[in-house]
């Protein structure tokens, strides 16, 4: 059966509490922090930031953290303006993307851990090894069959429209690890991620292995463990519907049976 | 412990190439179902607690009798398949191919001992 309940060496224990600066406006932050090094559960260390001198995002106070307070805080960060996808985490309970997460949009104390139900490596970071795996496993990139044309591949302005809400996915992974299907069948099943690319793919009016990749999909676990739950539209902090993507897988499966 | 590629490990065993029967099969009995449920809810709420003899006669009765078995095997096999989705999603190995085993033959049980009381009562 599936795991409800985390095993024993996962439990967090609280940590511990960084001293509180003077000021008036200090946010308190509860980070989930984990080494792999020392053997020990992972606990829940609390900090203060003074946001007058930080940044207005989760990821400002995050850096500030890690600069001014405790060095061996560890996340992923690249681009801090939501096109790279790094630094993805469980922030207040939602998967977002903390460079484009406000502070204004938490209330209360700020609660970060790592993306749900995936292996952690350090404090913030998931191993997304399976999840970029499975994105490569649908052939993420155009597959076409006809001698390449010596200029270019065509496509009508309504058929690139169909891209959109598609190509903008920057597999920031906050939508599968928000999927309770995923959680639980997350070695078989693609993922909303996986599954929007995939369909990204299929509606391109220049790709010709629909049919391929079709038959790659059909599959009880690999498609059809998505129960339009949702959670993944909810979450996408780039505003995408993955959920609305595999409907529209289903429905072509269902077109070419009956 | 095993030396596996990521890609081969997301790979699993490739596609099955079934799913899409199983999902419209949903698809359809669901639609059914939305006609049925009300139809029988309207038909056997009628003659809820009346006497053994004027059920019997009710149900001696072509409209009743067909809207009551339709609802009992199409109910049924949409149990079937919905409950091999919930087993699929929620148990694994041989434990996951046996509740499936049990779940299908309950529901065929089921649909027998429904449709022999149906026709007990018919005839």
């Amino acid at each position: 059966m599936v795991q409800f309940t985390l095993p024993k060496n996962s439990r967090i224990r609280t940590g511990k509490t960084w001293p509180r600066p003077q000021g008036t406006n200090v946010r308190k932050f509860q980070v989930y922090r984990w080494n792999p090094d020392d053997g020990q559960n992972p606990r829940v260390d609390t900090y203060f930031v003074d946001l007058d001198t930080c940044g207005p995002m989760v990821l400002d106070a995050l850096i500030k953290i890690k600069t001014e307070i405790d060095p061996t805080l560890t996340f992923r960060r690249s681009c801090r303006e939501g096109i790279c996808g790094s630094c993805a985490m469980n922030i207040d309970g939602i998967n977002t993307l903390a460079c484009i997460f406000g502070l204004d949009e938490v209330k209360g104390d700020v609660r970060i851990y790592p993306l749900p139900h995936m292996p952690v490596i350090k404090d913030l970071i998931p191993d997304l090894t399976h999840f970029y795996a499975q994105h490569a496993s649908i052939m993420p990139w155009l597959e076409t069959r006809t001698n390449e044309p010596a200029k270019e591949w065509k496509q009508s302005i309504e058929d690139r429209a169909k891209l959109d809400g598609l190509y903008e996915c920057v597999m920031c992974a906050c939508c599968s690890t928000s999927c309770p299907s995923y959680w639980w069948n997350g070695d078989r099943y693609l993922g909303p991620a996986a599954l929007l690319h995939a369909y990204r793919w299929i509606i391109d009016s220049r790709d010709e292995a629909t049919g391929e990749r079709l038959d790659n999909l059909e599959d009880p676990f690999k498609l059809y463990r998505c129960h339009t739950i949702m959670n993944c539209a909810k979450t996408c902090p780039k505003g995408l519907n993955p959920a609305k993507a595999i409907a529209e897988i289903k429905q072509l499966m269902v077109e070419r049976l009956v | 412990m095993a030396y596996l590629t990521d890609r081969k490990r997301a790979n699993g065993l490739g596609s099955s190439r079934t799913g899409t029967g199983h999902f419209w099969q949903m698809q359809v009995s669901s639609v059914a179902l939305a006609v049925l449920i009300p139809l029988f809810v309207i038909t056997f709420g009628r003659i809820l607690g009346a006497p053994y003899p004027e059920v019997v006669a009710y149900f001696a009765r072509p409209l009743p009798a067909i809207i009551t078995g339709l609802t009992l095997v199409v109910g049924l096999v949409h149990f079937k398949n919905g409950a091999r989705v919930m087993i699929e999603d929620y148990a694994r190995g041989t434990t996951r191919k046996a509740l499936i085993i049990a779940a299908t033959c309950l529901s065929y049980a089921c649909i027998a001992t429904g449709l022999f009381a149906l026709v007990r009562l018919a005839l």
